[in-house]
């Protein structure tokens, strides 16, 4: 048993268990034990809202129980960590609100179930923005994040605390849910990997809706390796969702040696526009011509409704997450204000005291694009433009087998640099958002740092090639080292 | 497009969201700011154009019409913030 444990690959500790390197039980304390010295502490990342201590020990115990029984999976005792937004039976859910900071779900999310069933070892719950609406993780009730290479700097969002705590080594991987960029986003602002799924793919069941049409599950980790390991347990069809795609789930570990030669790369023009900085623009074509290098070749297409992207997103995702928060309303969970004089009191004041700004200001846009005689100006109007955006993909992959660009305009930015204009915010996901009203997997890896803050490589495969993505991305990163610098003192 | 003050108070009224007298220019000027944003849409004519509310166009599933849920009442009433006898408490809504 090493005190470097905590530098291991998922891949890595699966292998380390199997071959009784060291026992779940080790690890699963060698990680607590971590997250208690550089998360909790006053100075800590704070990445974690709830550790599951007890929970995770004895799971570790039964896990090394069920490997000496032989029933062992690749998963069995093996560390994770999950972001706040899922349900578990018993274990707090708070989604990073006040108005759930109560909450203590009576059942669990498909994906948690997924993992349980392999007797995988939750460590605790992750910090993230306000009911996933943020891209800094500064509108979590429970406090900021710290980004693990600069802790003046924010870690992303909105699922920051799962980056983090995978950045800083408190955990191997961690799950994340991506409704604009927001496992993408802070996987770049990190130094790590993360994918978000084709719409469908992974269940949304116990999974804490912000906008429906958008939201899916993916993984956040270290190597793309890790990711699919983490993607075959996350996907399912799940009857309780019933907008989950039945659709074959292939190994996405299988095809990660395959060759990539002569793969098409599309750059659309409208991710590398002029005003884009110039040391970002440089370290994405720089990885591209990586690919290059492996036999890839390069074709300039275009997406011409990109911009069109951040408006129709803030209609659509602020109508459905009005329509989903509808639901806490201080009756039958969730928080409820002191002495209510009527019905309406107690719903006006139950939300306006348990919600935060940001998602107060997406409740009232999203009422007004739905209400009365603004429907068609607003929802009818941005569903139609993901459908202009949606076709700009289509006929690019007739052309092309994967889209690349940046993930994000700059790298990490100051945290509360960008608390006055929320519009100034929104920016942040620029080259994100497309992904998601198109419902296309994306992908972000390590593509390099500037001025020591690392920044991603975006992906955008077709829909359901998430093995081809993954593919593309563990041939990367055999042949580069960006993925494995951690930050200091870690 | 600008909302005043009026419109402020509306919006937060349909959506059942207290906000103090206070907070209610700030939030004229940021949702305003959000709706000019929005309106950046309006350069693009989708006359004809089919709205996408699935990205990949699938449709609702049904299932059989069968009970599939146990009865886990008491642990679903235990978040309740207020309870009595196994029924949510709510203020007094018909007088």
């Amino acid at each position: 048993m090493s005190t470097n444990m905590h530098n291991l690959t998922l891949a890595q500790i699966s292998k380390g268990l199997e071959a009784g390197d060291f026992t779940s039980v080790e690890i699963t304390q060698h990680f607590l034990d971590r997250i208690e010295k550089l998360d909790q502490s006053e100075s800590g990342i704070n990445s974690f809202i709830t550790v599951s201590k007890e929970q995770a020990l004895a799971d570790a115990q039964a896990a090394d129980e069920r490997r000496a029984a032989g029933n062992a999976t690749q998963w069995t005792g093996v560390p994770f960590a999950h972001k706040d937004i899922f349900c578990t039976d018993g274990t707090l859910t708070t989604c990073g609100s006040k108005m759930l900071s109560n909450f203590v779900p009576p059942y669990d999310a498909t994906v948690v179930d997924n993992f349980k069933k392999e007797g995988a070892v939750c460590l605790g719950k992750t910090n993230m923005d306000e009911f996933a609406m943020g891209s800094s993780n500064e509108s979590s009730f429970f406090g900021g994040v710290k980004n693990p290479w600069n802790k003046e700097t924010i870690p992303g969002g909105s699922s920051g605390g799962s980056a983090a705590a995978v950045a800083a080594r408190l955990v191997p991987a961690a799950t994340g849910t991506d409704t604009g960029g927001s496992i993408r986003q802070p996987a770049a602002l990190c130094g790590l990997t993360g994918l978000k799924p084709t719409y469908g793919r992974c269940s949304r069941f116990g999974m804490i809706a912000f906008a429906s049409s958008l939201d899916q599950a993916g993984p956040m980790t270290q190597t793309a390796e890790d990711a699919a390991m983490m993607l075959n347990v996350m996907s399912s069809f799940d009857e309780k969702d019933s907008t989950s795609i039945d659709q074959t789930i292939p190994d996405y570990t299988a095809t990660l040696n395959d060759s990539i030669a002569g793969k098409v790369i599309g750059l659309p023009k409208e991710f590398f526009p002029e005003s884009l900085d110039g040391e970002m623009a440089e370290k994405v074509r720089a990885a591209i011509a990586e690919f290059e290098k492996l036999g890839c070749t390069v074709k300039e297409i275009s997406l011409p409704s990109t911009d069109l992207a951040i408006p129709a997103y803030y209609v659509v995702a602020p109508a459905e997450c009005s329509a989903n928060l509808s639901r806490m309303d201080g009756v039958r969970f969730g928080h409820r204000c002191e002495d209510p004089k009527d019905v309406e009191d107690l719903y006006k004041r139950s939300r306006g005291e348990g919600f935060g700004d940001e998602v107060k200001r997406r409740i009232m846009i999203g009422t007004y694009a739905l209400s009365t005689g603004f429907y068609d100006a607003y929802y009818v109007k941005a569903q139609q433009i993901r459908r202009l955006i949606k076709n700009d993909f289509v006929s690019a992959f007739e052309s092309v087998d994967i889209i690349m660009g940046p993930v994000t305009p700059s790298p990490a930015f100051k945290a509360g640099s960008h608390s006055g204009d929320p519009t100034e915010m929104y920016m942040e996901d620029k080259f994100t958002l497309s992904c998601n009203l198109a419902g296309l997997p994306g992908m972000s890896i390590p593509a390099g740092q500037i001025n020591g803050l690392p920044v991603g490589l975006q992906m955008i495969g077709n829909y359901w090639d998430e093995a081809g993505m993954l593919n593309m991305a563990h041939q990367f990163q055999q042949k580069t080292e960006f993925h494995k610098q951690v930050p200091q003192g870690i | 497009m600008a909302l005043d003050h009026k419109d402020v108070k509306d919006i937060a009224n349909l959506a059942r969201l207290a906000i103090s007298d206070e907070n209610i220019d700030k939030y004229s000027t940021e949702l305003s700011s959000i709706l000019d944003l929005v309106e950046q849409m309006n350069a693009v004519n989708t006359d004809g154009v089919q709205p996408l509310a699935h990205p990949t166009d699938a449709v609702q599933r049904l299932r059989a019409d069968v009970v599939t849920e146990s009865n886990n009442r008491e642990k679903y009433m235990a978040n309740a913030p207020a309870q009595e006898e196994g029924l949510f408490l709510v203020p007094k809504v018909v007088e």
